[in-house]
This record gives C-alpha cells, sequence and structure tokens, in this order.
C-alpha cells in the first residue's frame, strides 16, 4: 500500500480548454461575454436588444446553448452576424456550456468578422456557475418575477458575476420585488459588480448597459 | 447534476498519477468536497462505479473530505460559518461577505498497490 499526493483540480481539464478559448479569442481581437440566468430570465431578449442598439457600432456574434431546440438561434439571426447553436441534450452534461463545447462553436465562427461574442448559456443558476468557459466577462440577469431573494439563495454565480443585470423593470408596479434588498445582496457577496436595471420590453436602463459592453469592448481591444 | 463530467475527470486524474507511479491498483481516491460545490458524492460514486470499469481503478473507494463553507465579513473581519442560506455577520450583522472555503474540489492523495 502506498500513497500519493496529488492535490490536483478536478476541474483543470475544463479551466485548461477555457483558457485556449481565451487566447483564440484575444488573438482575433474578440470579446467575449458569458451570459447566465434561469430560464425566462431574459438572456434571449438581453442579446437581440443589445444587437439592436449595438448595429453599425460592433459585429456580433452569438453562441447558443440550449438542452435542445434551435429557437433562440432562429430569434437573434436577424441581426448576428454569425449564430452557432450548442444542444446540450447530447452531452454528457446538458445542464450548463463548458468550455470543450465553446470551442466547437468558436471554430465555426469567423472570428476575424467579429468583435463581440454574446454567450446565451443553458437557464440555470447552479451548474453554470461551475465552468468558465473562455469568456472575459459573467453576466447574470436576474428578472423581477424571479424575486428578490436569488442571490441569497444561490451566492456562487452572483459571487462571480462582473455585472448583474435586474430585468423586466417594467413589471415592478405589480410585484413586491425590493430593489434595494436586491442590489444590497449582491453588492454585499461582491461589491465590484456592476448592477443595471433593464427592461428589454420597454427599453428602459438598455443604454447604460450597451455603454458598459462597448467600454468593455473598447478596452479590450486597445489592450492587446 | 453534471457529476459525470466531474467524475470522467476524477477518473482520468487518479489513472495518469497511478501510471506515473507505476501502480497496479487503485484501492482509495481521497477527495475533498466544498460544501458549496454543488456536487453528489452520491452521484459521484455511482458514475465512478461504472467509468472505472476494467481499469485499475475498479472497486476503488472514494473517500470525500467535506469542507464547510467559511466566511469573511468585509465590514469587521469576523470569520465565521453561515447557519442559514441569510448570509450576514454574527459579530456585527454586516450582509458584505467574502466566501473564504467552501468552494474546494480536487482530488488530495490516492492509496494504491
Amino acid at each position: 500500500m502506498k500513497r500519493i499526493e496529488v492535490i490536483q483540480n478536478i476541474m483543470e481539464a475544463n479551466e485548461t480548454i477555457a483558457g485556449r478559448n481565451q487566447q483564440l479569442l484575444d488573438r482575433h481581437r474578440v470579446f467575449a461575454i458569458n451570459i447566465m440566468s434561469s430560464p425566462g430570465g431574459g438572456k434571449t431578449s438581453l442579446i437581440v436588444q443589445t444587437m439592436a442598439r449595438l448595429k453599425g457600432r460592433l459585429k456580433i456574434g452569438v453562441i447558443e446553448g440550449d438542452v435542445a431546440s434551435t429557437v433562440d438561434a432562429e430569434k437573434v439571426q436577424g441581426e448576428a452576424r454569425a449564430v452557432v447553436q450548442i444542444n446540450t441534450r447530447n452531452m454528457p452534461e446538458s445542464c450548463s456550456l463548458m468550455a470543450a463545447m465553446i470551442e466547437s462553436a468558436l471554430n465555426e465562427m469567423p472570428l476575424g468578422d467579429i468583435d463581440l461574442i454574446l454567450i446565451e448559456n443553458v437557464g440555470n443558476l447552479i451548474c453554470p456557475s461551475e465552468f468558465i468557459l473562455g469568456e472575459h466577462k459573467r453576466v447574470v440577469i436576474s428578472s423581477l418575477p424571479e424575486g428578490d431573494d436569488k442571490p441569497t439563495k444561490y451566492p456562487l454565480i452572483f459571487v462571480d458575476a462582473d455585472a448583474v443585470i435586474i430585468n423586466k423593470m417594467d413589471l415592478l408596479p405589480y410585484l413586491d420585488f425590493d430593489i434595494a434588498a436586491f442590489r444590497g445582496s449582491v453588492s454585499g457577496l461582491n461589491p465590484e459588480a456592476e448592477i443595471f436595471q433593464v427592461s428589454c420590453k420597454t427599453g428602459e436602463g438598455m443604454e447604460g448597459w450597451c455603454s458598459w459592453v462597448l467600454e468593455q469592448v473598447g478596452s479590450h481591444a486597445t489592450e492587446r | 447534476m453534471h457529476e459525470l463530467g466531474i467524475t470522467e475527470n476524477i477518473v482520468n486524474i487518479a489513472l495518469a498519477k497511478a501510471g506515473e507511479a507505476e501502480a497496479t491498483k487503485i484501492t482509495q481516491i481521497n477527495l475533498v468536497l466544498g460544501e458549496m460545490s454543488g456536487f453528489v458524492p452520491d452521484c459521484i460514486q455511482f458514475y465512478f462505479d461504472s467509468l472505472s470499469k476494467d481499469t485499475i481503478a475498479e472497486g476503488a473507494s472514494l473517500h470525500f473530505e467535506s469542507v464547510p463553507t467559511q466566511l469573511r465579513c468585509r465590514n469587521c473581519s469576523a470569520i465565521f460559518h453561515p447557519q442559514d442560506t441569510l448570509w450576514s455577520c454574527p459579530d456585527c450583522q454586516a450582509q458584505s461577505i467574502e466566501i473564504t472555503k467552501g468552494r474546494e474540489l480536487y482530488i488530495e492523495s490516492l492509496e494504491v498497490e
């Protein structure tokens, strides 16, 4: 009987591929944002509205992750420079995108003709928090009907977020969502996170979010 | 929910390390799993039994050391273990919190023959 010291991170395989993805993106000066939320939080709507507002200013590609269907890819098709749909149903794991899936998707993307890739993760607040993809920024959407307690129930996804979007602000008069409490718990977990209040339906707050995106893409491009 | 991929990694790392040490059998794999990491030991064991079949890891027992969540208050620096899902500092009641332990997920060691 012998004991071998290992001390090896079990997520290392994913992290290695994620690092490779980021190098590839950086080489092509492409910025990538991983967009996460629960199902129905407004990931697709945010992507559609962001593309509409940044039209003519950024060339945007979209990677759609869903357990099944191409419903979302069809919705974003019009404005996107390129769309790749990943269906996780037949993958070893179906609950989140993983770095290897992004690696294959990037092969299908015309990276030389894209400034920004918006990655729509599988709708889930738990699993995507465990997997980095090679993205430059992580964004979490929380929408009003979900309630203001999500950061308390699913802290990890908020801890690692660069920006948190409160979506469906147009529903505020009808719901008991305490904006101050939500913002307080996000800032408590993650003081660095930018918080945006938007409605993808009415367009409220989209300008602030889009300026942030432009700023991030711009500073990434000048860094390299 | 995503234990299959994790278990594949565990088997791959264990087989590689045991191979380097020229071991003929892996009898135990010692894993360190943070309480917040969201992985279920029983589920990892279930996949492990099938993934390790016909390898030198077949029949190895998995030992999980669970690391409790540990938080630090950003306001008064108190270190504490949360009692429930509401994370507030027991000393100053601030809700500005940093996770210091509980996200671990690694193979600590192997026992081999």
